[in-house]
C-alpha cells in the first residue's frame, strides 16, 4: 500500500451524528460518490488529505531508486522502457496532488510538508536498488503490491480520488509486467544471473509485505476510513491476497520465497507465512530506513534546483501578459 | 525568492474518434502554451488525443450542490421528452 498509518479520525456511531453527517453517511452508504463542493464531515476531508497526499508523495519519491538505473539499464529498449516508467509515476503523483488540491490544500504546500518531514511517503521507497534485478523486483512486487491496494480504491467514496485511481490503475499493469518480464530473463538466464533475481526477491519480499501497513484489525482509524469507503479492505485481506498470487509466480521464476514458514492452507484457501519484522518497519518509518535520508535529500535538492526554472517561467508568462495587454490598449 | 505558484488549469482531451473535447483532470502551469505542454505530457503518453483544450480553472463558474433542486428537478416530471412515452401501434411499423 502506498499509503501506511493513515491517521483517521475516531469512528462516530449513528447517535453521535448530526443529521448533516447521517446525510453524508447515507450517501456513501448507497456508493454515492461525494464531490470538491459537496458538505463533508472535516474529518473526511482531513483524513483524506493525509491519504492522498502520502499517496501522492510515494509516486515522486518511487521515481528515484529506479531512476537510479535508467543511465545502466542493460539495454537501449530497457532505458526507454525505464524511462516510461518513471516518467508514469511523476503523472501518477500529478493525477494525485490533483484530488487532493479539491479539497482545498495547494500541491506546494504538499510538496513543503513532505521535504520538510511533516508527512511520509511508503516505506518501501527507502530501500536501495542495488542491482538490475532489483528494478525487476520492484516493478514485480511493489507495483504488484501497490496494484493491490489501488484496484479496490477505484471504487472509494471521493470522486477525484477514484478517477486518479482508475486512471492509474490503467497505466500500472504495464509497470508490473515489465518487472516481471525482467525477472523472467534473468531467471531464465546464467547461474549467475539467476542467483540475482534471487538475491533481489530476497531483499524485495518482506519489504513489500510490509507496503500494506500492520495489521489493523484493532485499529479505530482503519474502522472510521472504512466506514467513509476511503479504504476498502483491511490491511490483513490485501496482504493475503498479494502472497496468494505473487507465491505461483515465483514458483514459475524458479525462485524460493525466502520464508520458511510458507506453506499452502488448504482450510482458508490461501498461504500461511512470516509476519515481515514490524520493527523493522517502524525504524523505516521513523526515518532510520537505508536510504530515508538519501530520498529526502534527492527530493529537497531537485526542488530546489528547480527553483529558478520555476520563476523564469512565472516571469516569462508575467512579460508576455503585460505585452498583450499593451497591445490591446494601443489597438483601441 | 518568489513563492508565486503555478495557476491551475483543467484540461479537456479530444480522444480518437471524433467525439467531444472531454475532461480528464487538471494541471498547473505559468501559461496557456505551458499548460498545453504539460498536458501532452500528463495526458497522453499512450495517445488518449488528437486534441488539447486548456482553460485556467479560476474561470470556470461551477453550479453549487445546493441548487440541484431547483436546476435539475422540473426535467424529472417530464417523462413525455423521451420517446418511450408514446405508445405507437405494432402496425405503423418502425419510428
Amino acid at each position: 500500500m502506498y499509503a501506511q498509518l493513515v491517521k483517521s479520525e475516531g469512528l462516530k456511531s449513528r447517535e453521535e451524528m448530526s443529521p448533516q453527517e447521517q446525510a453524508f453517511q447515507d450517501r456513501v452508504d448507497n456508493g454515492e460518490k461525494i464531490e470538491p463542493k459537496d458538505w463533508m464531515p472535516e474529518g473526511y476531508r482531513k483524513t483524506l488529505v493525509r491519504q492522498i497526499g502520502q499517496h501522492a508523495h510515494s509516486e515522486i519519491v518511487g521515481q528515484l531508486p529506479e531512476g537510479n538505473w535508467i543511465t545502466r539499464a542493460p539495454t537501449l529498449e530497457r532505458k526507454a522502457i525505464l524511462l516510461a516508467k518513471v516518467q508514469d509515476e511523476a503523472g501518477h503523483g500529478l493525477y494525485l496532488y490533483s484530488a487532493a488540491e479539491t479539497l482545498g490544500v495547494s500541491r506546494d504546500e504538499l510538496l513543503d510538508k513532505l521535504h520538510s518531514g511533516k508527512m511520509k511517503y511508503s516505506s518501501i521507497f527507502n530501500y536501495p536498488t542495488l542491482n538490475w534485478a532489483d528494478i525487476g523486483a520492484v516493478g514485480w512486487l511493489v507495483d504488484g503490491a501497490a496494484i493491490m491496494n489501488q484496484v479496490p480504491l477505484q471504487r472509494t467514496s471521493y470522486g477525484p480520488y477514484s478517477r486518479a485511481m482508475i486512471r492509474i490503475c490503467k497505466e500500472e499493469s504495464f509497470h508490473q509486467r515489465q518487472g516481471y518480464a525482467i525477472m523472467m530473463k534473468m531467471a531464465q538466464g546464467t547461474p549467475e544471473q539467476k542467483d540475482m533475481a534471487q538475491d533481489a526477491l530476497n531483499r524485495f519480499w518482506f519489504p513489500s509485505l510490509m507496503m500494506f501497513g500492520p495489521s489493523d484489525k484493532d485499529s479505530v482509524h482503519s474502522a472510521q476510513s472504512m466506514a467513509w469507503k476511503i479504504k476498502i479492505n483491511t490491511n490483513d485481506e490485501l496482504r493475503q491476497k498479494f502472497v496468494n498470487e505473487t507465491v505461483p509466480q515465483a514458483k514459475y521464476l524458479g525462485l524460493t520465497v525466502p520464508d520458511e514458514k510458507l506453506e499452502w492452507n488448504e482450510e482458508k484457501q490461501g498461504y500461511d507465512f512470516s509476519e515481515p519484522d514490524w520493527s523493522e518497519f517502524f525504524e523505516v518509518i521513523k526515518g532510520n530506513g537505508p536510504c530515508n535520508r538519501e530520498r529526502m535529500d534527492a527530493r529537497v535538492k531537485a526542488w530546489e534546483d528547480g527553483e529558478w526554472f520555476r520563476d523564469g517561467l512565472n516571469a516569462y508568462a508575467d512579460k508576455a501578459a503585460n505585452r498583450r495587454k499593451a497591445a490591446s490598449v494601443a489597438a483601441e | 525568492m518568489s513563492k508565486k505558484e503555478w495557476p491551475l488549469w483543467e484540461v479537456f482531451i479530444r480522444g480518437q474518434h471524433g467525439l467531444n473535447h472531454r475532461h480528464v483532470g487538471s494541471l498547473h502551469a505559468p501559461d496557456a502554451e505551458m499548460a498545453i505542454n504539460h498536458a501532452r505530457d500528463v495526458y497522453t503518453r499512450r495517445r488518449e488525443g488528437v486534441s488539447i483544450w486548456v482553460v485556467p480553472s479560476r474561470d470556470i463558474t461551477a453550479s453549487s450542490p445546493s441548487e440541484k433542486g431547483p436546476l435539475f428537478d422540473p426535467a424529472e416530471s417530464k417523462t413525455y421528452r423521451h420517446p418511450t412515452f408514446f405508445d405507437i401501434p405494432d402496425e405503423v411499423g418502425k419510428m
